[in-house]
């Protein structure tokens, strides 16, 4: 394998100076399902579309904001595999972590560790870069809520509010609008539904988005059920 | 023959190692290279409760081939509360409020501390009471002597004090 006519990188650079696989994955994200996260005073909303291509399909089933440590999940735009390894990747990084020093793995160090091997496979040979942009959320012992967002090519972003995916650019208008610095998580997790819903095709329940959350008052993260999505949404109407 | 057996890990961590010279010394080094990298990674200081967990780790790493060392790991956490830490050769921790003891003057040490501890002394109490301690323990015993040395960890500094002993 080491010496195979493959185990060149892929990401090779163009004339340009550009890394054309990378531009591609970030092509793979844009067209992917929009997620968006924002960070509130005492707490992260994350939340994401979870629309099927045919209503035959059992969503029930199909999870796509992950938790990874107690206090911190994983959201994702792009391609979905790809997304189901780095999560794979993540929880045992962060179980290593807490076997070595019995301390939840920080939300930081998450990020970083993640991103590298984002970034290491835009180098190595016989491999491809992810196509996804993931976004996580989090809170460490210090109480302070975190967003991050980590792309393709293991360059990675802290944020009060962002979004990926398809439509980003119309999303992150609407939060630069909405956002407030002495946001509540209640209000968050109301401007995350209602920025999802600017873009959002069809009429949006329970079922058809996944918010996950992170609160202050017990630094847990967790995944909203379907009834308490709908109650959200009934609440923004 | 003076021999340095306690470590400055930072300012509120100090950890002792007693037993085989060369384990001591090797172990200090790669403490050092192994909190180093976290400070640097993590951008914030290694607490008592991780690094007593990462020495365990790092001595169960050999399980089978052990270093000959038993440590003793004291300081202040992160809320400035004392803490006091032990483990055997392969990692094994216990954590105290009271006293650790660790070395060939082991059980001399154990019966000293039993009779002058006392809850809440102040530091210069605490400082006659490890002296003491320390020097009546091995003064019974043949392989540890030699004076000594004591280190009271304060929120506002650590006072290092030596202990003119038997010198013989």
């Amino acid at each position: 394998m080491g010496d195979s006519a493959y185990s060149f990188s892929l990401t090779t650079f163009s004339r340009t100076g550009k890394l054309l696989q990378i531009e591609y994955a970030l092509n793979a994200v844009a067209n992917g399902r929009t997620a968006l996260g924002i960070a509130a005073v005492d707490g992260v909303v994350i939340a994401t579309d979870k629309k099927f291509a045919s209503p035959l399909v059992e969503g029930e089933e199909v999870r796509k904001v992950e938790k990874i440590t107690e206090g911190s999940g994983f959201v994702y735009a792009g391609v979905g595999p790809d997304y189901r390894v780095l999560v794979r990747k993540a929880r045992k990084s962060a179980q290593s972590y807490y076997c070595e020093y019995h301390e939840t793995k920080p939300v930081t160090q998450l990020v970083k560790s993640t991103a590298s091997v984002m970034q290491e496979y835009t180098q190595s040979g016989g491999v491809r870069p992810f196509g996804v942009s993931l976004l996580v959320a989090g809170m460490d012992g210090d109480g302070v809520p975190r967003l991050f967002q980590v792309d393709p090519s293991g360059a990675y972003f802290g944020w009060k509010a962002t979004a990926i995916g398809k439509n980003y650019v119309n999303a992150k208008n609407f939060l630069e609008k909405r956002y407030q610095d002495d946001m509540e998580l209640e209000d968050a997790i109301h401007t995350a539904l209602l920025t999802l819903r600017e873009g959002f095709e069809g009429e949006m329940n329970g079922h058809n988005i996944e918010v996950g959350v992170v609160s202050k008052s017990d630094g847990k993260f967790r995944l909203l059920t379907p009834e308490q999505i709908q109650d959200y949404l009934d609440e923004a109407n | 023959m003076d021999f340095k057996k306690i470590f400055r890990m930072n300012d509120k961590l100090y950890v002792g190692l007693a037993g085989l010279a060369t384990d001591v010394q090797t172990l200090d080094q790669l403490l050092r290279f192994r909190m180093g990298l976290y400070e640097l990674r993590e951008e914030r200081e290694m607490s008592p409760q991780v690094f007593t967990n990462m020495l365990s780790n790092l001595l169960y790493e050999k399980r089978f081939g052990p270093y000959f060392a038993e440590p003793i790991i004291a300081g202040l956490d992160e809320n400035e509360k004392p803490y006091l830490a032990t483990m055997d050769l392969i990692g094994a921790i216990s954590k105290t409020k009271d006293f650790v003891v660790a070395g060939t003057a082991e059980g001399n040490m154990y019966g000293m501390c039993e009779t002058l501890w006392k809850p809440d002394m102040d530091e210069e109490e605490l400082f006659e009471t490890i002296a003491q301690a320390l020097l009546a323990s091995v003064d019974r015993d043949a392989l540890s002597g030699w004076g000594g040395v004591v280190h009271i960890i304060t929120k506002k500094g650590v006072i290092t004090r030596e202990l003119k002993g038997r010198q013989d």
